[in-house]
């Protein structure tokens, strides 16, 4: 078993620890917009438990999901600034 | 398509109480299965990366929980709640549960509460910064602030000294004399003073004030200050992140799509954790906000009960969690200063960026949807709605499903029988 996930956030290459969420993975690539909201403001996690719905983004290619309540996993693909609605 | 699942008893949540009653269900021989939202059981309090690191209670259950049967929809969230039948949605698509008995445990979550610059990226709940430190998020050297109210503040404090922040201040809106009354009427339970104390050791170095709260955050593009008042005179504190928060609240949202009958926010329970709706059980902090042991023994309860079983001597025990939740609901409520922060241009909504003044104070919840969209957004009004029932006296939001945003298709999806 590797001691190490690569993942790949806006395009750059990280290496994380197994079992770590999505938005820890960002806020420790020093990233703090998550989403962009309706009148363009940065957005991050606020409740960490999938309540607030402010970590969204695109993780694999699919849109709107919670950063705090997903794993990283190998070959990972996310993608921040998500501003659409939903 | 949804495909059909039967069970005897659905479980909602796997946190303590949810994880007991399945267990206590489970062990009667019935079919029980339990959906969380989460990837692992254990629910916010018994998060974890690597159950070694949990303590020996929580150890100790999940292992059960292991061995008892029960059947784990993990990553799975409710869409769609009726009478004995569930529509809930995880990563192989959408399932719907029949069940003869449900359980919900669905916890509670912070109640946040608008103040300028809350929607700065790096102010978290306090909860919030918990559970991300708990996921792995490293707070070594970061400074930082805590600032809420009631007993989470404390083993939030301990868990950010412990990980290696620069812990700067601790701040607790009740005033001194109404949190020195409520340690006093704990002289029954030295448990809980002691790991107070406990706790409270481990951040030592940490001034811990009382009758304070944040009054505002600053900062461009995230968090790079914050100006902490009790009311007379305030301090300006740099720093790079902020847990904050006004205390938990029962998760109710799935026991109201239900039509369970919800009083002062949480919801209402008998001796056998029976809900107002038949079929339909409660347990742990969705019924009110008391901690991990009162939700162990009410999960036991309902357990028990939803298995058609008799639960005995541990009903009166939950009762007395219950009674030991109003008393903290009480004695931690928000104080005036504290929901009345926001100005006519702070956000409220934070799914729609709805200011407090897009608002009128004699609206309700559904006006204010209907002519501001507040509470129209992604969380589903479960940030904006319990804020503006604090600011304003508003009415709870209408519930209605889908519970969570799901692809269009899911809601009306026609059953398949099981393969």
């Amino acid at each position: 078993m590797s001691d190490t996930v690569a993942i790949t956030i806006d395009g750059r290459a990280h290496a994380v620890a197994p079992g770590t969420s999505v938005a820890v993975a960002l806020l420790a690539s020093g990233a703090s917009r998550f989403r962009t909201s309706l009148q363009g403001e940065p957005r991050g996690p606020v409740c960490g438990m999938g309540i607030c719905f402010e970590c969204r983004l695109t993780i694999d290619g699919r849109p709107h999901q919670r950063a705090c309540l997903v794993a990283c996993t190998p070959g990972m693909t996310i993608e921040t600034g998500e501003s659409a609605h939903g | 398509m949804a495909e059909r699942r039967d069970a005897d008893v659905v479980v909602i949540g796997a946190g303590p109480a949810g994880l007991a009653a399945a267990v206590h269900a489970a062990e009667t021989g019935v079919r029980v299965v339990v959906v969380d939202q989460s990837s692992n059981p254990g629910g916010q309090i018994w998060r974890h990366r690597d159950a070694r690191a949990l303590p020996p209670a929580a150890r100790q259950w999940l292992d059960r929980f292991g061995a008892c049967g029960a059947a784990l929809l993990a990553d799975t969230a409710v869409v769609s709640a009726d009478s004995g039948r569930l529509l809930v949605a995880g990563p192989n698509g959408a399932i719907a549960l029949h069940a003869r008995a449900i359980v919900l445990a669905t916890g509670a979550r912070e109640l946040f509460l608008p103040f300028p610059g809350w929607t700065l990226p790096n102010v978290f709940g306090v909860g919030g910064l918990q559970a991300l430190v708990k996921s792995g998020l490293d707070v070594r050297g970061k400074r930082v602030v805590i600032a809420g109210s009631g007993p989470l503040l404390f083993p939030v404090a301990a868990t950010v000294a412990a990980a290696g922040a620069d812990l700067l201040a601790v701040c607790e809106h009740a005033a001194r004399g109404r949190l020195l009354a409520f340690a006093a009427s704990l002289w029954r339970s030295p448990s809980k003073l002691a790991a107070a104390a406990a706790y409270r050791s481990a951040f030592r170095r940490t001034p811990f004030r009382t009758g304070a709260w944040v009054e505002r955050a600053e900062g461009r593009d995230r968090l790079e200050s914050v100006a902490i008042t009790d009311g007379r005179r305030r301090w300006i504190v740099p720093c790079d992140y902020l847990a904050t928060a006004a205390g938990l609240i029962p998760n109710v949202e799935v026991g109201l799509a239900l039509g369970c009958e919800v009083a002062r926010g949480a919801l209402v329970v008998d001796a056998r954790q029976a809900t107002s709706v038949g079929g339909v059980f409660a347990a742990g902090e969705c019924t009110g906000v008391a901690g991990e042991d009162a939700a162990v023994i009410e999960g036991t309860v309902a357990g028990l009960a939803a298995a058609g079983r008799d639960p005995g001597a541990w009903s009166r025990r939950a009762a007395a969690g219950r009674a030991f939740a109003r008393r903290l609901a009480a004695a931690f409520a928000p104080r005036r200063e504290v929901t009345a922060r926001a100005d006519a241009t702070t956000i409220v909504c934070r799914c729609e960026d709805v200011r407090c003044g897009d608002l009128q104070p004699d609206w309700g919840s559904r006006q204010a949807k209907l002519a501001a969209r507040a509470g129209m957004g992604a969380c589903q009004g479960r940030v904006c709605g319990a804020a503006l029932q604090q600011m304003f006296g508003w009415d709870a939001p209408r519930v209605r499903p889908p519970l969570i945003p799901v692809p269009t298709g899911v809601l009306g999806d026609p059953e398949r029988e099981p393969r």
